[in-house]
Order: C-alpha cells, then structure tokens, then sequence
C-alpha cells in the first residue's frame, strides 16, 4: 500500500458558486437537522441504559415502560455488593439500628442485608490491569517493529506484515483451544500474566499497521540530520522520532484499549475467577428470581464511560487512525 | 546512503558509517523480533496445534492424550446438515448486516461530510456503539426486546404487549434481532471510514463537475463513489470478517436460541468446545473450515480491492 500524503484538513471555505445560493444554504440546514434526528435516534438505546442504571427493580421492568421515575442507587448497589434475604422478623430488627449506611438503607427497603462486597469491583480492577499493560505493551512493541518497518530495509517486509495482519483474521475460537491448552499446561490460564500476552498479542498486529502509517509520514530527513549531528540511532529515535509520533501513539492507544477493555470471548474461555474481567462478568450478575436489569444498565454504564471519556479526549486522533495511517488516499 | 555523502573526508567516515549500518540491523532485528516471537508463540503455534488437534478425538477434560483418528472430524462435519444450516445461517447474516451497514454508514458519511456547526461532537456522539463491550450490548438490547417492558416494541410502534412481536423468543425473528443490533453497532464504522475517504476527494473534481453542469447523480456515481471506493471496501471487508466470526453480540443477545435459530458457526464452535462433551478436537476442526472460509472470503475481497484500486 503505497503511502501517500495526508489529506489537507478539510477546507470549507468553498467559493463554488452553487454552493452559496440560498437553495443550497437551504439544504445544509436540512441536512444538519437530519444528521440530528439520526443521532438522537442513535443514542436512545445509550440513554435508555443510563435511565435504567437509576430504576428501582420494579421500575425496570414496568410495562410499559417508565421514562419518568424517582431515580434510586439500588442498580448500583446490587452490582457492587452481595446481599442475603431477611425474614420478617430480622428486617424489623435492622430497622431499629441505627449504624446502617445509606447502601444498608437501599438494600433494606427490598429486605436484604448487605454481606460484603461483591465480586465485580475485582474484575473491574482486573480489567483495568490487564487493558491497561497490554495497551501499553502492545503500543510500545507495535512502535518499535512499526519504526524497523518504516525505516530499515528489511527482506521480506511486505509478507511479514502481510502475515502480522492475518493474524487478526482467526476467530478467537480457533486460537483459543490450543491457547487454553497451553496456558494450562504452563500455568498461566486464569492469571492476569495470560491475559495481558494474549490481548498485547492480539493488538499487535493492528497497532504496527496503524503506528508505520504514521511513522511513514514522519520524514527521515530529521533523523538524518540528527545523526550527521553526532546522534546514535537510538538517540534520533528517541528524541526525534517518538515526539513526532505522538498523534499516532494516542490514535493507537484508543483503538487497543478499545478492544482490550472491550474483550468478551477470550475472557469467557481463558479466564475462570482470579483473572477475570468485566465483560463476561456483566452478564452474571443475576438476582434472586429474575435479572436485576437496573444492576446490568449500572455494570454497563460504569463500563463504558472510562472508554467515552478517553475516547473524547483522543477524538481527533481517532478521526485520523482508523484510515489505518497507510491506507490513506 | 545520504548520511555517507554528508561525510566530508571519505576514508575516516567509512569506519563509523559501516559501524552504525552493523548497529542498525543489530537495531531493527532487536526492535521486530520480540513482536514477531509473540506472534509466533500465540498465534503460529496454536494454528498448528489446532491443526493437529483436528485430526484427533481429543477433549480437554478426558484424561487421556489425543488419538488420532484421521478425517473423521471432517467428515462428519460436512456431513451433518446442522452444520451447513450454521454456515448458511452465518453468510445470511453476515451479507444482510453488512449491506445494511454499509448502506447506512455511507449515507451518514455523505449527511456529515459537509461540515456545520457541532458536526465534531455528532460525529463522536454517533461513534459511542462502537465503543461499548458487544456482550454488553447484546444483553442489554436484550432488555430492550422484552415483548413486555421492553422500549423497543414501542419506540416501532407495537403499543400493545399483547400483540407486540417477541423478537428473541420467534425463530424467525431472532436472527432480525441481532442484525438490527449489530446494524446499530456497527454502522458508525462504516461512517468513519467513508468519512476519512469523502474528506479526501479534491474539490476540483466536483468544481469541474459544477462548471460543465454535471447532475448530482452524475457526480455520485463518477466522483464520490469511485474515490471513496477502496476505504468502502476495506470497511466492508472489516465487517465481513468480523461478522463471520460473531460472537460476543449473539451470546448476549440469545446465545443461540431460541432452539438453534440464531445459532452461528462461532457460537456452535464454542458450543462444541467448552459445553457438554468438550470436544475439543471436533471443534478445532470446525474452526479451520471457517478459517479457511475466511482467508477465501477475504482474498475474494483484498483482489477487489486492489483491482479497484489500480482501475
């Protein structure tokens, strides 16, 4: 894939003469409305998952359904703690005390006491662990051979990273089995260790596509200069190369993360208790006599802002990587 | 090459040049090895083993070491009719899914070319599907369907949950279910990459368009299709893999019920290896006749590709 020059940012300013009469400004208008309506009609589902996070358990499944409730906090602390059912008896007794919190007081107005935490603010700690260090690796590994790619003369390069995308062809299921295997017999299944090579692993191969994109179009006249200037390779790279690239590194950095924190399959096949993530513990969090809907919206909601938020903060970034940096017309 | 020219007295320079050029294999073979050793452990090996694996009747929770038994894996998958009815299953899905998402995101892409005030913040706004965990997804659109409190039915138009369509639980239903979800997660990125292709078309093309008063459709189907043409296809080609290998969104949503209705090959591998009998060497058979799908599927579409490209 030859590389080409980034496209210039989109200039607007356009001086084509069918473009400033008013039937066309008219119609920008139109188009604006409509880009909203669909976007409004996009994101229902998000805030319908937002609204449910805050219902009580009657509330989420009231037919037909509220849009307008008295928001309570039971979703969340049905997600976060496990709890016992009270006899009648007992629940008197606990309302006489007078050292409950306000999760105690929640829990108790459904007859429940509160037992301990539950296990999901773990898996969210593992989650956050195993995301967070195969991002890192993944970027830093994808940097390095991005950076060999881009810059030396490898024999066979084409084919190598022809190879290093077909990894991400397999289903997971294919690679799975025999991983699981392995990972048995070694020692590694269900440990954070196993996850974090195998999500690093799989992120690998897009984060060197996307990052020698960039690092392409980084010109090498800089490091040359450097060099002739008495710097080591290493040297221009690091303090040439790597401060160029850092839209590249963030573009790279959303999209693993994404797909790190994201992760459902593997997960649901390597990973027993002691490493498990979020993901395949949101659908688990069942309760007593049907599913605690406004528990899952809260597991949910609380699972996607930290990528909303990255991903806001990157959003220009992100705009630009997904054309994969080489792919760029 | 350059840096030696820059080195004004040839015969000192030749030392240190030929040292650095020493340092920078050293270098580049430090730098690609350990990303290509991961790959080799993680991905190469396992292919081969599940290779071997597929020949053999093993199951990962019998005690006894794999025996091998030859073709019969394979064969007795392809001659299972339930097996095709998964395939025919998962191509249905993954051609009707993709062609809609296709269709939606490239029509969004052409509504948010034009820039206007807060397009950014829509753009990203539309992007938040992509962004959630599918599984999660699949759970709670599962949430929406309910034919009782669920907000789907009535956001369509289904008003009475008497009479409203219970999308999960209808066999016919249930595989419109997960396309009208994955449509809704995936359209977003078809958009984006139509979008980064639309922003690189020269504007002379259409202002050359204009002055010979070329019609909107005439420009559409001669400029804007043709140059967003290659980043459609890696889009299309991107979803089509993926849904081939749909997963997480369909145990979500119905773990392959109801019945075996929505039972894609993925979920039927999974199945196979980590339910009931683990069997795992039946199974590991099965994913090497969809890996190899696949890379055909694939290949079909990289040739595309390029043709598109070069034509």
């Amino acid at each position: 894939m030859a590389v080409q020059p980034a496209p210039h940012p989109a200039v607007n300013y356009s001086t084509r003469v069918d473009e400033i009469s008013p039937r066309a400004r008219t119609l920008n208008g139109v188009r604006a409305v409509i880009v909203l309506l669909i976007a409004l009609v996009m994101l229902i589902p998000v805030a319908w998952m937002t609204l449910t996070a805050f219902k009580s358990r009657p509330d989420a499944v009231a037919v037909p359904p509220k849009v307008l409730f008295e928001p309570t906090l039971e979703g969340f602390v049905s997600l976060l703690t496990s709890r016992r059912q009270l006899t009648t008896q007992q629940i008197e007794e606990y309302s006489q005390r007078t050292d409950l919190n306000w999760a105690d007081l929640i829990a108790l107005s459904r007859g429940q006491a509160i037992t301990g935490p539950s296990n999901y603010p773990q898996r969210l700690a593992n989650s956050l662990i195993i995301a967070g260090v195969s991002t890192i690796f993944s970027v830093a590994l994808g940097l390095l051979s991005a950076y060999s790619f881009s810059r030396f003369n490898i024999p066979g390069a084409g084919d190598l990273l022809f190879f290093i995308l077909s990894t991400r062809m397999l289903p997971p299921v294919v690679v799975t089995i025999p991983v699981f295997l392995m990972y048995r017999a070694i020692g590694i299944y269900d440990t954070h260790l196993g996850m974090i090579i195998l999500y690093t692993v799989f992120n690998l191969s897009f984060s060197v596509w996307l990052l020698k994109g960039f690092l392409d179009e980084i010109p090498r006249e800089y490091e040359e200069a450097a060099m002739v200037d008495g710097y080591t390779r290493l040297q221009a790279f690091v303090k040439i190369v790597l401060p160029q690239s850092l839209t590249g590194i963030a573009a790279t950095t959303v999209f693993c993360l994404i797909f790190a924190w994201n992760e459902y399959a593997f997960a649901l096949m390597l990973t027993a208790d002691r490493a498990r993530t979020a993901p395949p513990s949101i659908p688990s969090v069942l309760g007593t006599g049907g599913i605690e809907w406004a528990a899952i919206a809260a597991g949910s909601l609380g699972f996607l802002i930290p990528v909303v938020i990255v991903t806001f903060a990157l959003r220009k970034y992100l705009l630009r990587g997904v054309t994969f940096g080489a792919i760029r017309q | 090459m350059l840096k030696h020219e820059a080195q004004a007295p040839p015969a000192p320079a030749a030392r240190p040049a030929n040292r650095r050029q020493i340092s920078d294999r050293t270098l580049s073979q430090l730098f690609i090895w350990p990303t290509l050793i991961l790959l080799i452990i993680i991905n190469i090996f396992p292919l081969f083993y599940s290779l071997f694996l597929s020949f053999t009747n093993y199951s990962a929770i019998a005690n006894r070491p794999p025996e091998w038994i030859g073709f019969t894996n394979f064969d007795r998958l392809l001659n299972s009719s339930d097996i095709w009815g998964y395939f025919s299953l998962t191509g249905r899905y993954a051609l009707i899914s993709v062609g809609l998402q296709t269709v939606i995101g490239f029509g969004l892409a052409l509504l948010l070319r034009k820039k206007f005030r807060g397009s950014g913040i829509v753009t990203t706004l539309i992007l938040i599907p992509m962004m959630l965990s599918p599984v999660v997804v699949g759970l709670f659109w599962k949430l929406m369907f309910n034919p009782a409190y669920g907000i789907f039915n009535y956001l369509v138009g289904f008003t009475n949950p008497v009479t409203a369509p219970d999308w999960l639980a209808s066999p016919s239903l249930a595989l419109w279910a997960i396309i009208i979800v994955d449509v809704w997660m995936w359209s977003p990125f078809v958009m984006l990459l139509c979008l980064s292709g639309l922003s690189a078309i020269p504007d002379y093309l259409y202002e050359a368009a204009a002055i010979d008063r070329a019609s909107a459709w005439f420009q559409f189907r001669r400029i804007t299709l043709p140059q967003v043409a290659p980043l459609l296809l890696i889009a299309v080609l991107f979803r089509t893999i993926e849904a081939f290998k749909a997963f997480d969104l369909v145990m979500g949503l119905t773990g392959g019920g109801p019945g075996n209705a929505t039972q894609m090959i993925s979920v039927e591998i999974y199945s196979q290896a980590f339910l009931g009998q683990f069997r795992t060497g039946r199974a590991s058979a099965l994913a090497y006749i969809v890996l190899v799908i696949i890379i055909a599927v694939s290949n079909v579409y990289i040739r595309t590709l390029n043709k598109v490209r070069e034509g």
